[in-house]
């Protein structure tokens, strides 16, 4: 019987601890676990064998810790040997007792971060759980168990290593805490949404905490989840006695409470840590003739972040519209200048404005769209925790976005086409997402709701043909406007009705279509909008900054009974005073900014850190005073900028002080370059600088401190962000025959890889010039190390600027 | 789960990380200083482990921890007359660094303001779990050293590696290791705490133990 037929049909138990069996037989602290599979077979056949009298049949490889940063050629073990051991180690064990066991092929977390926010990048670590399966796969494991995974995205790249490179099933289980939540911060919803989407054979929780602590996190499971539970907990909760680990319940506890969760509704039961034979016999005496049981499929369309997950049904769910270049001209130079600061902004600026989820879309003719969508989505991914949607018609683009995505994606679109569809579904089938569905195929957009129907219907057809469910497709009912069209908003409205009510799936607008080429369009979206979700719109891709849809959709929701006692319709506007007026963006600071200082002038504005007021005089001074705008730069601006930096020099004015002044002022520099822009003014920038934290560093607080003070004093930054190896620290400043380039170290321990980043500098572009800053670094150090410059603070790095470029020109 | 009810971050202490030393902020920054300790607050998910151990001091500096042995000399005298070791943690955890990491890309005043004030939130975070402890040895007639840090004086950043393992940072409160040794989330803290039967009033902690006595940060 393969393990997936014997899942549905008994019990299965998973076998308990093995680090702790391994340290009471001997193992030295800081000894590798694993390497005891070659040295010492005997005692973990021995451990094997126990289990598997004790009634577990899963068995798990011990690999925990086996991984490419451990075991390789030129460590005390390779790689392969020590996970070949390990399988032949359950193998031996299993032949010996004679007793059916299923062998678990082990893998375990890397122990590093990925990036962002750590130092290992997603398809390293993919890489490296590949390695394992690869060799434990052709060793003969039975399965791939995936465990103590506490990162969603570390999880991601584990399951697709197992998928990719073998035919076992796969199971994965995550450490939660009490409150439910991954050490990462996702939650169990995200997690398992993620999960199913990434179609494992099974899912749960280990480690961490005990059965009673479990139990809280089993029942939010079954909640959601579609696929068998796996539960394996610790003997309770560690203390430490005599510098050992204790666990504070016994076996007989433990099966007590592990019988309760069976009951509960746990699919697969085992144990972790402090957990032995004992308790594992123990249990299966309890659990053995409880009925097995699997999670009724749930009908729930969900997408998710690494944080989060949105839910999409009855309550509409708002999809921000704005990170799209189509008619913004802004938009696109921003593209091309590769300046994402702009487009995290519009992706900021949505979600305090009330989005649920963040349209992703860069297309645009002449820039590589799979890299830069790439690019935008780890960008937005750290530091925006709200599910994305990807847009795009690149199939590249979108499988490239896909792979790297830290979640369960929206995923817009495919339609009715044969040859989309067979383009799309792979993808959603391999890394899990949910599709938006247009109604239209071959034929073109069809003229009636009954049209539309059909094409859902075939739509739906095809998607089960690879294995994705109903609750994975959301039909976009498709809004044609109604200046070309009378009866277009009816039939939307229509197919939006016939979706919810014979097919029971989901719908999904581009809501501001139906206005086009009408005036002022926000009063029929808003009107609109208002019908479609009462026809049972359950997602609206709109313009959340749209004061005028947002009053649409927290009326319409407090009509509708989904605002309980309105409190979230009272939370937005019983502060408000205004009634209707024009559209206004919320978001952003300064709600004492802009009262008072109606007068002040554009400099003081600047040197007092008020970016509102800085904004609002250089158009005053642009338009009602009519001043040129270099002047406007070099005689207001500039002398403002040097009053605060010789301030911050002195010790009268600090860090804060001097990055609002430098904010500030670059709100001013937006109003004047958009000035200039169209009058066909272009203002030279001085030179290049390149800025980088060096390799090994991932801290760049410092280095972009640095950036916004010398963008503000016109340097070209190329800003080629942390942890950058030296080689393309070296090609940057070759190919772009810079004069200048700035490096930061934070810790004595990236140094030395500064050091490795000069020497290459010094053979390669021996013209350059190099600065360096950071914590660790002294003048004295820096002369060591061979850096033509030392500089204490940002204000020492614009000084240097100044004195290498301008004086040199 | 640990005990701390309430962090009160204080606005002293984010100053003096922000180069004020005995200057007063302006109002524009006072206002952003609050608006970031109230994002800080509801984003922070501040934990800790704590594990004792016992000690062995030999020759040469050799501090023997049963899970670990390292070689300090600073370290070695702050744990005089101890026979065990507390190997302590904590960490405001990842949601921080995704705080941090927005600002530092769209709002840089604030992403200063809010480095300093989630440093001067895991300082705080770490002395009152400390002082926890203390009144709990201090119930078993037993005294705490001052807490000491991988990196402080002569103490090896190397000891990072099997002090992480040995306590399980990874899966117990999700802190690991980059290869150059930084930790991830970067607000996190690891400590050594000597245990002594001997009462010992002291002693230098924290600022005043660091050589470097012409530090723009340093506290006094």
């Amino acid at each position: 019987m393969t393990l997936l037929e014997a899942l549905k049909s008994k019990r299965l138990f998973v076998d308990g601890g093995m680090g702790s069996l391994l340290q009471a037989a001997g193992l030295e602290p800081g000894e590798l676990p694993e390497t005891w599979n070659i040295k010492h077979p005997e005692v973990v056949t021995k451990i094997h064998r126990d289990y598997l009298e004790a009634g577990a049949n899963i068995l798990t490889t011990n690999t925990f810790g086996a991984n490419s940063l451990k075991y390789g050629p030129e460590k005390e073990y390779d790689l392969a040997p020590v996970v070949e051991a390990a399988v032949a180690n359950v193998k031996a064990a299993i032949a010996e007792t004679g007793k059916q066991g299923y062998v678990a092929l082990d893998l375990g977390p890397t122990g590093h971060l990925l990036k962002p926010m750590g130092d290992l990048e997603f398809e390293d670590a993919y890489c490296m759980f590949k390695q394992v399966v690869e060799i434990g796969a052709k060793a003969g494991a039975d399965l791939v168990l995936i465990e103590t995974m506490s990162d969603s995205y570390e999880v991601k790249a584990a399951v697709l290593a197992a998928k990719e490179n073998c035919d076992l099933p796969v199971f994965a289980t995550m450490i939660f805490n009490e409150k439910g939540k991954l050490l990462t911060g996702g939650d169990v919803s995200s997690t398992v949404a993620m999960l199913e989407g990434l179609r494992v054979d099974g899912l749960g929780i280990n480690c961490g905490l005990g059965p009673v602590q479990m139990k809280g996190i089993l029942e939010e499971i079954l909640k959601t989840a579609s696929a068998p539970v796996i539960v394996n907990p610790n003997a309770g909760l560690p203390r430490s006695e005599g510098g050992k680990t204790v666990y504070d319940i016994d076996a007989d506890q433990f099966a007590q409470t592990m019988k309760e969760i069976c009951l509960m509704g746990a699919t697969v039961t085992g144990g972790c840590c402090g957990t032995t034979p004992e308790h594992i016999q123990k249990m299966v005496e309890l659990c053995r003739d409880i009925p097995v049981s699997i999670p009724e499929k749930k009908d729930r369309t969900v997408i998710s972040s690494y944080a989060q997950a949105v839910v999409i049904d009855r309550d509409p769910v708002i999809i921000g519209e704005r990170i799209n270049p189509t008619g913004k001209s802004k938009f696109k130079q921003a593209l091309k200048d590769q300046n994402l600061e702009y487009i995290l902004r519009e992706g900021v600026t949505q979600q305090d404005n009330g989005a649920h989820v963040l349209d992703v879309n860069v297309g645009l003719p002449g820039i590589d769209e799979p890299s830069m969508m790439v690019r935008v989505i780890q960008e937005l991914q750290s530091i925006i925790d709200l599910p994305l949607q990807i847009d795009t018609s690149n199939i590249e683009a979108m499988e490239q976005a896909m792979r790297i995505y830290n979640g369960k994606p929206l995923i817009n679109s495919v339609n009715g086409k044969q040859e989309v569809m067979e383009a799309i579904f792979p993808l959603v089938a391999r890394y899990g997402g949910v599709v938006v569905a247009l109604a239209l195929d071959e034929g073109g957009i069809p003229e009636t709701a009954e049209g539309r129907i059909q094409v859902a219907k075939k739509i739906y057809a095809k998607a089960a043909e690879y294995g994705i469910d109903g609750k994975d497709i959301i039909i976009d009912g498709l809004c044609m406007t109604i200046s070309s069209d009378n009866q277009g908003a009816l039939t939307t409205l229509e197919t939006l009705r016939r979706v919810r009510d014979e097919l029971h799936g989901k719908t999904i607008l581009g809501v501001s279509n139906i206005s086009f080429g009408l005036p002022q369009r926000e009063i029929v979206n808003a009107t609109f909008f208002a019908l479609a979700m009462q026809a049972g719109l359950n997602a609206a891709i709109i313009n959340p900054n749209s004061e005028a849809m947002m009053r649409a959709y927290y009326s319409y929701r407090a009509l509708a009974n989904l605002d309980p006692q309105c409190s979230d319709y009272i939370d937005v506007y019983s502060g408000q005073v205004t009634t209707l007026g024009a559209t206004t963006v919320k978001g952003g600071s300064g709600k004492h900014d802009a009262a008072a200082q109606g007068n002040m002038s554009l400099g003081e504005s600047i040197e007092r850190g008020l970016k509102e007021r800085a904004h609002a005089a250089a158009t005053e001074q642009l338009t009602d005073a009519g001043r040129d705008a270099l002047d406007i730069i070099n005689q207001d601006m500039i002398p403002a900028l040097d009053h605060v930096g010789q301030g911050f020099e002195k010790g009268t004015i600090f860090l804060p002080q001097l990055l609002m002044s430098a904010e500030a002022a670059k709100a001013a520099f937006e109003v004047i370059k958009d000035h200039m822009a169209k009058s066909g003014q272009t203002q030279e920038k001085k030179g290049k600088i390149i800025l980088a934290t060096v390799k090994g560093d991932i801290h760049d607080i410092g280095k972009n401190i640095v950036k916004v003070l010398l963008e503000n004093y016109s340097y070209d930054v190329i800003d080629l962000g942390k942890d950058v190896p030296p080689e393309l620290i070296v090609r940057t400043a070759v190919e772009q025959q810079v004069p200048l380039v700035g490096l930061s170290a934070l810790m004595t321990t990236t140094v030395p890889s500064m050091e490795e980043t000069i020497r290459q500098l010094h053979v390669e572009a021996p013209w350059v010039k190099i600065m360096v800053g950071g914590a660790v670094l002294t003048p004295e150090y820096a002369k060591t190390i061979l850096a033509d410059q030392y500089c204490k603070d940002a204000m020492a790095s614009v000084n240097y600027a100044e004195d290498v470029i301008v004086t040199k020109n | 789960m640990n005990g701390i009810q309430y962090i009160e971050i204080p606005r002293t202490e984010i100053l003096r990380y922000l180069g004020y030393g005995r200057h007063e902020a302006d109002e524009q920054v006072h206002s952003l200083v609050e608006q970031c300790v109230q994002e800080l607050k509801r984003t922070a998910q501040p934990r800790h482990i704590v594990r004792e151990f016992p000690l062995q001091l030999k020759e040469d500096y050799e501090i023997d921890c049963t899970c670990l042995v390292t070689h300090s000399k600073n370290l070695w005298k702050n744990l005089a007359d101890c026979d065990r070791i507390l190997l302590f943690a904590a960490t405001l955890g990842t949601e921080v660094d995704h705080l941090i990491e927005r600002y530092n890309k769209i709002q840089m005043s604030k992403a200063v303001i809010l480095q300093a004030a989630s440093a001067a939130m895991l300082e705080e975070y770490c002395d009152q779990v400390n002082e926890n402890i203390k009144r709990e040895y201090l119930e078993k007639k037993l005294y705490l050293r001052p807490r000491f840090s991988p990196g402080y004086g002569d103490l090896p950043l190397e000891c990072q590696v099997p002090f992480s393992q040995a306590m399980e940072l990874n899966k117990r409160v999700g802190i690991t290791l980059t290869d150059s040794l930084l930790m991830s989330p970067s607000k996190s803290v690891t400590a050594f705490i000597g245990v002594s039967s001997i009462q010992r009033e002291c002693t230098t902690k924290g600022c005043e133990v660091c050589r470097k006595t012409n530090c723009a940060y340093r506290r006094g």
